[in-house]
């Protein structure tokens, strides 16, 4: 008998492959997605910083937008400079809310007639909803509901893709490329989610687990769950939506003004501009920051931060970090406690831990940027 | 062979004199995952069977480790502090957390042996 109460999982045209394999399949975004196969996190962690690791991240949302003026249509629901985005190139943009918060963080990539926009698995209804809502009927909204993403990440990738197709290892770090991988026609954009060099691969759903055979049949490749995923992509000091970023962080408090491009900050034109504008000019009231403890307890997410006697924060992201060796974590504190260098006192199980605010990122990402 | 008991929370015990060694089983330290700390009682604190006595993490979580008897610490596991992944590797031997002075030994009688344990969790799966 079906139980009435268990959520009914999606998964990907990768799932009968995570089983095969072992995974351990746990529940995530409405997706039934491997946290781990046999080797373990930590093993995946360090695989994939040293080799490279296979993930299956086909639970996000890809979507192309399609019509003239797509990019103008698109920047007036972040605060990107999408028009000077040359052809095959991407970038990575927020969706804000009036309040300049953050509905979602995306990446987006010109290719040449249409744009080719993945969001987050969680976010993926209500972006397709908002999109549809303020782009239609002028722009065309696709969603490439039968196509799946792996990316293929690691010093080693590389090496991998150009026994595929000898041309990829020549692309550089946030360019695309339409190519045929074993006669599937793919989008291949050089970028991540990890910090190390890498690959995302858009491929139709019915090559994707050849596609995915034929990498891990490569001696260098291994299969990568969610669970180094997020310890990878924490180590190089990236947010995940819905912890480190969401709609009460301002684009500005999320240190992520580098992506608030010079022309979008003269001109405006996406919700919440004039508040962003505002935190330039005055200085945000809290900021994203790294911490990192200085004993071997994790701090996890929504530890309280003090300065040893007031609350002057709280972490939104905090684990273990295999590579740096240590635990490690980021979140909010007050403006005036943000310096790096600051000491501060985590609060895990009732007990105060003394841990310091540090530059981001933990792990030096090895982007390539070319010869 | 020292009698080894086992808790419903997959703490194991074996007896030694009026002491007892407390650790995690195979079952809990494959559950868990790699362990990257663990956080032992200070020697002398008493535990009551069922309390909170240590916390072992893996890399995604933070996991209790419930005392499987009553009595006073008398003894933690230091190489766990440098060496957290002997948990994994070696989970009934070199990877025992506490030791305990037994307040009240019957409690081992009510706990389950070996055979029963291994019936408990193939019902888990």
């Amino acid at each position: 008998m079906v139980d009435p109460t268990a959520e009914t999982l999606q998964r990907t045209p990768l799932y009968e492959l995570h089983r095969s394999l072992g995974a351990k399949l746990v529940p995530f975004a409405g997706y039934e997605m491997p946290v781990q196969y046999p080797q373990g996190i930590l093993a995946e962690h360090l695989h994939t910083r040293s080799k490279a690791g296979l993930f299956d991240v086909s639970h996000m949302g890809q979507i192309r937008l399609r019509g003239a003026g797509a990019a103008s249509a698109l920047e007036t629901l972040c605060p990107g400079d999408i028009q000077a985005l040359g052809p095959m190139r991407q970038r990575y943009t927020l969706f804000t809310n009036e309040h300049g918060g953050i509905l979602d963080d995306l990446i987006v990539t010109n290719a040449r007639d249409h744009l080719f926009v993945v969001v987050n698995a969680g976010c993926k209804v209500t972006d397709i909803a908002h999109l549809r809502r303020h782009l239609e009927p002028k722009i065309s909204v696709e969603v490439l509901a039968d196509h799946a993403l792996l990316a293929l990440q690691g010093p080693q990738a590389a090496v991998v893709m150009a026994r595929l197709a000898p041309g990829l290892a020549a692309m550089t770090f946030m360019t695309a490329a339409e190519v045929s991988l074993g006669g599937a026609p793919c989008m291949v954009t050089r970028s991540g989610y990890t910090g190390e060099d890498g690959f995302e691969i858009s491929v139709p759903a019915s090559r994707a687990e050849s596609l995915a055979k034929r990498l891990l049949g490569e001696p260098e490749v291994a299969p990568i769950g969610l669970g180094a995923r997020d310890s990878l992509r924490l180590e190089a000091g990236l947010c995940l939506y819905g912890h480190d970023i969401d709609e009460t962080t301002t684009v500005i408090e999320a240190d992520l003004a580098w992506a608030y491009h010079k022309r979008r900050r003269a001109e405006g034109g996406f919700p919440g501009a004039a508040v962003l504008q505002r935190q330039l000019a005055d200085g945000p009231p809290r900021k994203r920051v790294g911490i990192l403890p200085d004993g071997r307890a994790p701090a996890r997410e929504h530890t309280e931060i003090t300065d040893g006697a007031n609350r002057v924060g709280e972490i939104t992201s905090g684990g273990f970090g295999p590579t740096v060796g240590g635990p490690i974590a980021m979140g909010y504190v007050k403006t005036a406690h943000a310096a790096p260098g600051t000491a501060l006192s985590l609060v895990v199980r009732g007990t105060p831990r003394p841990a310091r605010i540090v530059k981001l990122p933990f792990f030096t990402p090895r982007y390539y940027r070319g010869k | 062979m020292a009698d080894i008991r086992y808790s419903k929370d997959h703490e194991w015990v074996r007896r030694e004199g009026d002491a007892a060694v407390v650790g995690i089983t195979d079952y809990a330290q494959n559950q868990l995952g790699d362990v990257v700390y663990v956080e032992l009682p200070e020697i002398g604190r008493k535990v009551e069977q069922g309390g909170e006595a240590a916390v072992v993490e893996s890399v995604k979580a933070a996991s209790e480790v419930y005392a499987p008897v009553s009595g006073e610490v008398v003894a933690a596991n230091e190489l766990l502090s440098g060496e957290p992944g002997r948990v994994n590797a070696e989970p009934m031997g070199e990877g025992w957390f506490f030791k305990i002075k037994l307040s009240d030994p019957k409690q081992l009688d009510a706990l389950m042996d070996e055979a029963a344990y291994k019936k408990y969790i193939e019902g888990l799966s």
